[in-house]
């Protein structure tokens, strides 16, 4: 392989590592409206991620860093390509960062809804722009020859990315519901599980509808044969299946593991589509980016090949054991009956 | 169409200076005061003396909303290169500016961001030994972190270790690119104007409590640590401020003849300490100065006789070399830049020296003449800061990269003016807000009283009845 893909391929992989990490993080925010009783509920939602937030945001900052210096065309032409878009995914990304820790640092009711709807609406916009973004890749833009891109912001909504971004936002709601069902005890925990039924088969129709649909633009518009794709699309296909199959049976770990898994096959189905392109020009295809015209030079390459090397394992071990730290479950009393509500809640209140 | 590409190139100009001026004023606080809260908590630790951990707590609810926006700034600043610059983003496109980013990412930026995560809710979920090592962890990788960012910064300086093939900047050497003496220099400005900064915020502070005789003996140790440290960090960056400018002369002539508004050729040459007047090509001499006989031909060349050249002198050179052009930055921005900065790190040198006097006299707690200059002088790091990067960036004006690029020619064909308008006033109103509300906050959590050892999240020497509470909450303070 040369050094041109294994950089598509770890991109790709940064790629996946933010929408399964974030993913359930933007999920548990898009919930915020709805899923908690009390303040103390939304107080447990954020404390589910507050511990690796942060940490998941990273994999962005490191997907944007390495393009940067693997492909600069790419990050060149995308970035100021998308500019719109990009200004106001950073505008959502900003006031989702600030309500995580601005919203404790003050009491007062307005005060804390204010920051929670911030922490929603961020979510919710991110989680939708990224959708679009990513699917504009493969769907294709319009650039000129010296790979300049000439649409303006209203060319990035079609059909197929609109129904990227929505499909990413029920999927990452779900993922977040089931991220909850695994983190929390309780009324919460119960809560999250029934919102994950309840959103469950509308999440894989719209997964299904769209990666499906993946396979078809990558054949048409980045002469792609429908085979890799569809591959990768039908593996993603039995991902969305099982997390329904699993959020009923009430397989918490299960469901998770399917809904993480589809997070993973979003991306890996653009990515595997839009090889050896990086960026589809469309309606001039030849003017396209692709892995080698958008590369940095070899030397660069192998250097930051050697640091992705010794790094990547390390950002594996040191997160995986952040989520070992933080994995004990939130909230308390696994309240059933309305009888037992009310002893949990005189319990509180004699504590 | 030129009237236009200019504007865009003005917009995008404004907007990179002050977003990138605004995510620095987050930037050297965290610098310096995560490992001055790693200090106190390893004090703690050693002692077990519970002021240390209530000082950690206090000092490090600040050092958390300082962090939280310098990230949310920060990712800006990653994404404006190839938004705003993508012909610069091209340009430099061989790995010599992309690598050491993707390497920041990667190799510090992913550990502190992390491990700040995991120090903030773990006190109750690991060993006291490990907490610790949570937030030194985090404390050094914003040091590599700023290291990697200033090997960037500075391949716009003084470029090295590249060729340019086919119009575009190859990284040849790694080596050299990381060795970058400009780099190095750079660095040890940064950090040491990170502990300045972490160190007269918590005198600062520490001198508001002493002030309104409040948690006096507390803000005593935190008084005493940050004078240890203000005194000689101060001192320090004066010398390296020196040495710095004096690789400066070497690669970028032009920008310490402007800070100076030196027009002509000197040697030996004086050091303008206040000038009215003498700003321009048209009136070069000043109506009023006071100047210091041979003070900047030492601390420009390291000889007192040394020579440095003028503004007239290297304009001709450069047009020769790279043709018709302005390639003088804006003179009188540049000297009062630099004498800004350099007299506020003189003031900070006075201040730490006066408040240690005080110290060992024992009257720091009662001199509140001293205490109320202190609190001022918090602002002082933040306008140095800012003068400073001002001073860096507009002095290597009209280069992007010194000598291989210009700015003009360095922006996205892709942008109009419209698009940079919008997003430099969504930038400006949106930082005016978060910068509104992260002063309120800061300055209530600045003025509330350490926490008491047994309040909820106060960590493993705490019995912590109710794990659920955030673990930073402070009701009850």
């Amino acid at each position: 392989m040369s050094l041109e893909t294994l950089w598509f391929c770890l991109i790709a992989v940064v790629w996946s590592g933010y929408f399964l990490l974030e993913g359930f993080d933007f999920g548990v925010g898009m919930l915020l409206p709805v899923l908690p009783h009390d303040e103390r509920e939304r107080g447990l939602m954020f404390e589910s991620i507050g511990p690796v937030w942060d940490g998941n945001e990273v994999w962005l900052v490191i997907a944007a860093g390495a393009t940067f210096a693997a492909f600069p065309a790419w990050y060149a032409t995308m970035f100021s390509g998308f500019y719109i878009v990009l200004l106001l995914i950073l505008l959502l990304l900003i006031v989702r960062v600030v309500s995580f820790e601005w919203r404790e640092k003050r009491d007062g009711p307005r005060w804390r809804t204010t920051w929670t709807l911030a922490n929603t609406i961020g979510s919710l916009g991110a989680t939708f722009l990224w959708g679009l973004a990513l699917a504009n890749l493969l769907h294709g833009v319009p650039l000129n020859s010296s790979h300049v891109f000439t649409g303006n912001f209203f060319d990035l909504f079609s059909a197929y990315t609109v129904l990227a971004g929505i499909a990413l936002m029920l999927l990452f709601a779900l993922h977040g519901a089931s991220y909850l069902a695994i983190r929390t005890l309780g009324d919460l925990c119960i809560r999250a599980q029934t919102a994950a039924r309840r959103m469950s088969v509308l999440a894989m129709l719209a997964g299904i509808a769209f990666v499906a649909w993946t396979a078809v633009v990558a054949h048409n518009r980045n002469s792609r044969g429908i085979l890799p794709t569809a591959l990768v699309a039908a593996v993603t296909t039995a991902a969305l299946l099982g997390a329904v199959a699993f959020t009923y049976a009430r397989r918490s770990g299960w469901a998770f593991a399917a809904t993480a898994l589809s997070a993973v096959g979003f991306v890996a189905t653009i990515f595997a589509g839009l090889y050896p392109r990086v960026l589809v020009s469309h309606p001039s295809f030849a003017n396209s980016l692709t892995v080698s015209n958008a590369a940095s030079a070899h030397y660069a390459l192998k250097i930051i090949t050697i640091v992705a090397a010794i790094f990547v394992p390390l950002l594996l071990v040191y997160q995986s054991w952040t989520y070992y730290v933080f994995r004990r479950r939130l909230g308390g009393e696994p309240v059933t009956t309305p009888a037992a509500a009310v002893r949990g809640a005189s319990a509180r209140r004699t504590a | 169409m030129i009237p236009l590409a200019s504007t865009v190139v003005d917009l995008s100009r404004f907007q990179f200076a002050t977003t990138s001026i605004y995510h620095f004023l987050f930037v050297p606080l965290t610098l310096g005061l995560a490992p001055l809260v790693a200090i106190m908590q390893t004090l703690w630790h050693r002692t077990h003396d519970d002021a240390w951990l209530r000082l950690t707590r206090f000092f490090g609810t600040l050092l958390l909303i300082n962090f939280a926006i310098g990230v949310a700034t920060g990712l800006v600043q990653e994404f404006q290169f190839g938004m705003n610059w993508s012909v610069y983003s091209n340009f430099v496109g061989g790995g010599v500016f992309g690598a050491p980013l993707a390497i920041e990412s990667l190799a510090a930026f992913a550990i502190e961001a992390t491990f700040l995560g995991v120090w903030i809710f773990g006190w109750n979920h690991m060993s006291a030994r490990l907490h610790l090592a949570t937030i030194w962890i985090a404390a050094l990788a914003t040091w590599v972190s700023a290291y990697m960012i200033l090997v960037a910064n500075s391949w716009m300086q003084h470029p090295v270790g590249y060729k340019v093939v086919n119009g575009k900047a190859q990284l040849t050497s790694v080596g050299a690119l990381l060795s970058n003496h400009f780099a190095l220099l750079a660095w040890v400005h940064v950090i040491l104007a990170g502990l300045i900064f972490g160190s007269i915020v918590m005198l600062g502070v520490s001198c508001w409590h002493f002030l309104r005789r409040r948690n006096v003996e507390l803000f005593q140790r935190a008084a005493k640590l940050a004078l240890i440290v203000a005194v000689p960090m101060t001192l320090i960056q004066l010398s390296v401020g020196n040495r710095f400018g004096a690789a400066v002369t070497s690669a970028q002539g032009m920008k310490i003849a402007a800070s100076e508004a030196q027009w002509n050729t000197c040697q030996p040459c004086g050091f303008s300490l206040f000038q009215i007047g003498g700003f321009s090509a048209q009136d070069p001499n000043p109506s009023v100065s006071i100047t210091i006989p041979r003070l900047l031909s030492w601390m420009a060349t390291g000889s007192f006789n040394g020579k440095v050249q003028g503004l007239n002198q290297l304009q001709a050179q450069e047009q020769n070399k790279y043709g018709p052009g302005n390639y003088m930055p804006r003179v009188e921005l540049m000297y009062w830049s630099m004498r800004t900065m350099a007299m506020l790190g003189v003031a900070m040198f006075l201040i730490a020296a006066v408040g240690a006097w005080l110290y060992r006299k024992r009257r720091l707690e009662k001199a509140r003449w001293f205490q109320r200059i202190a609190i001022v002088a918090i602002a002082f790091p933040y306008i140095a800061a800012i003068f400073g990067w001002i001073l860096t960036e507009m002095g290597r004006q009209p280069w992007i990269v010194q000598n291989l690029l210009k700015t003009s020619q360095a922006v996205s064909p892709s942008t109009s003016p419209a698009m940079v308008g919008t997003s430099l006033g969504v930038f400006v109103l949106l930082y005016l807000t978060l910068g509104v509300v992260d002063f309120i906050l800061m300055r209530r959590y600045a003025r509330l009283d350490p926490p008491q050892v047994g309040e909820p999240g106060m960590g493993a020497a705490a019995a912590v009845p109710d794990m659920v509470s955030p673990p930073l909450s402070y009701e009850g303070a």
